[in-house]
């Protein structure tokens, strides 16, 4: 029997830009960036500039959404992490028939830390000691919801939202189940600025990937959801599909990127291999482009030796920063939504290349026919992770 | 013809035990902590790997164990590295490194993160120090379960393997929280593979939920 192809349905992105896909599209199309200088003590002690999701809107949206749709809930107190979580989840699912909830549906969360500011001091008291393991944060989103599938959870470092979708994919395809719901995201606490900061990987000013003068990367929080199905006509989904997808290792360093980008390339190529495309077909890669030295390096390396040099190539954390578990959702939307509405959105920080191979780093916004994309990703352990996105002409 | 997988090799280590392919072997000095036993199971291996020291527990664990149950195994000599995946899962990612990386930065007048401790507060840097020891290139992921779950790792095992992707799988359980540790690794290859000889394939067991949870629960209790 033929497998089923994975359409994507719904979507959402919460950064620091919006709470919507719709509002952060209209943003980038504006050339908004969502950068701060940081004020926040408790996160960081110098002005570093971050993308942060503003608390007031957060706590607002969310206390409103419950009451909306879960009134009974209205005393149980949610974690930061949690209410993203949930507020993706819920705009993404909010339209579909209820059914979305059953057990033909599984849920799949992506995060690097969860809920780590669990461990500060002051927060620590507010939530059972449970509340810091990942699979325990997972089953108070699935409860809220009424999921009836025990939701998996993914951490695998920087890859982890690329991991999500590639695992919810298999699964609808194998025909375990008929919809996914991936959410990945994480918060930006005092834990991983001070852990990037130790490692001297912030960059002073807005990040620049791909740019001769970067220096290091800008974290950023947020959340990111996609609704997958083999179900396209009754949840009336887009007409993109995940069409392959792989991961890879470096087994060179714990911290470092390959030094060669060949093992990203080898997961380009078993994405590509997979989706029954070649490089000429590709339309647009989401590069991961942290701004790090070495990342953007290497990924360039891994362009070259897939043959997409000519493809057109941006990174969105020069909009939003790097949102660690949630970056690999968030991006693919954006992706996605670049598929549909055929357009190429600019590199924000990319001015001048300065990687040693010389890919196509997208300038200024520009209508194209999109209609394969490469979304790739790399992180922390050597993992590297692609998934090639389609437009299809028929909804089968 | 659909593709028959074998569980050729397995490796549990808990409670100061090690077993292997149901060869128990006890660590009979008492340990007062998992450091020192981490530490004596290296010597008695009789492993030169100078990074291993710079490991936290979890990695310094899934290294010992991945030691262990590829000495048994012939994966690394049959299959090309990129043919070889690792697929792992545990309940508590890297709480135990996070907690000890909590600590560094809680008092603001003794203020020292350290970047050595930072990275390894994601728990797939265990599945990137096995690779880095032995090459391995291909498909790794990590999951997180509140327990021990064979059905959700025999189903992406399957998964993958089914794609062809990859020929040979390292999967299973490694976890560490204070002093509870816990390490289950299996090798997963296809029976029809060149690399699983007739002797292998008559020694190795169907690779189901009801045979993983077996080894989980009979040993080393």
């Amino acid at each position: 029997m033929e497998k089923p192809n994975v359409f994507i349905a719904r979507d959402n992105v919460i950064t620091s830009l919006g709470f919507t896909t719709d509002e952060t599209i209209r943003k980038i199309k504006n050339n908004v960036v969502g950068f701060k200088p940081c004020t926040d003590r408790t996160i960081s002690s110098t002005s570093i500039p971050l993308s942060l999701v503003d608390t007031h809107q957060l706590d607002e949206l969310f206390q409103r959404t419950v009451e909306l749709f879960r009134p009974d809930n209205r005393k149980i107190r949610y974690t930061r992490l949690e209410k993203l979580f949930i507020l993706s989840i819920y705009d993404s699912v909010n339209e579909m028939p209820a059914g979305i909830f059953g057990p033909e549906t599984q849920l799949i969360l992506s995060t690097t830390k969860g809920n780590i500011d669990l461990l500060e001091q002051d927060k620590k008291k507010l939530f059972e000691p449970e509340r810091i393991f990942l699979w325990r944060s997972a089953e108070v989103i699935r409860q809220f919801f009424g999921f009836e599938n025990r939701p998996h959870v993914i951490s695998n470092a920087c890859i982890s939202g690329v991991l999500a979708l590639s695992h919810a994919s298999r699964l609808i395809r194998s025909g375990q189940c008929q919809n996914a719901v991936v959410c990945g995201g994480d918060i930006i606490s005092e834990f991983v600025v001070s852990g990037f900061t130790s490692f001297q990987a912030l960059s002073p000013e807005p990040c620049k990937p791909f740019d001769i003068s970067r220096n290091g990367l800008s974290l950023g929080e947020g959340c990111g959801t996609m609704v997958l199905t083999s179900s396209p006509q009754k949840y009336s989904a887009t007409r993109i599909i995940i069409a392959g997808s792989a991961t890879s290792n470096d087994a060179n360093h714990i911290s470092g990127p390959s030094r060669t980008g060949e093992e990203l390339a080898m997961a380009i190529g078993n994405a590509m291999k997979e989706a029954g495309c070649e490089a000429g077909d590709i339309n647009f890669i989401s590069a991961h482009g942290t701004a790090t030295l070495y990342n953007d390096d290497m990924e360039s390396k891994a362009l070259c030796l897939a043959g997409l040099l000519e493809v057109p190539v941006n990174s969105f954390k020069g909009y939003w920063g790097h949102t660690l578990g949630g970056a690999g959702v968030i991006e693919s939307v954006i992706t996605v939504r670049s598929a549909l509405d055929n357009i190429l959105f600019r590199c924000a920080g990319f001015t001048n290349p300065g990687v040693p191979e010389s890919i196509n780093v997208i300038q200024q916004h520009t209508a194209a026919s999109v209609n394969n994309c490469l979304k790739i990703a790399s992180g922390f352990g050597g993992c590297n992770a692609a998934i090639v996105y389609r437009k299809q002409n028929s909804m089968q | 013809m659909k593709n028959e997988l074998l569980l050729t090799h397995w490796c549990l280590i808990r409670d100061n035990q090690v077993v292997t392919d149901d060869k128990v072997e006890n660590v009979t000095e008492i340990f007062s902590t998992f450091a020192g036993f981490l530490k004596a199971l290296y010597k008695k291996e009789q492993i030169s790997y100078p990074k291993f020291y710079k490991m936290d527990s979890l990695s310094k664990l899934g290294f010992l164990t991945s030691e262990k149950v590829l000495k048994e195994s012939q994966v690394l000599d049959h299959y090309r590295k990129e043919e070889i995946g690792i697929i792992l899962f545990n309940s508590s990612a890297s709480l135990e490194t996070d907690t000890e990386y909590q600590k560094t930065i809680q008092d603001k007048s003794n203020y020292f993160p350290s970047p050595s401790v930072f990275v390894y507060t994601l728990p797939n840097i265990v599945i990137g120090e096995i690779c880095i020891r032995h090459r391995i290139k291909g498909e790794n992921a990590f999951f997180i379960t509140e327990k021990f779950d064979a059905g959700l790792i025999l189903n992406n095992v399957a998964g993958l393997m089914e794609s062809g992707r990859i020929k040979a799988c390292l999967c299973g359980w490694i976890d560490v929280l204070e002093d509870n540790y816990e390490s289950l690794l299996f090798v997963i290859e296809n029976e029809s593979s060149d690399a699983v000889d007739d002797d292998r394939a008559a020694k190795g067991n169907k690779p189901t939920v009801k045979t993983l949870n077996t080894i989980y629960y009979n040993n080393g209790e």
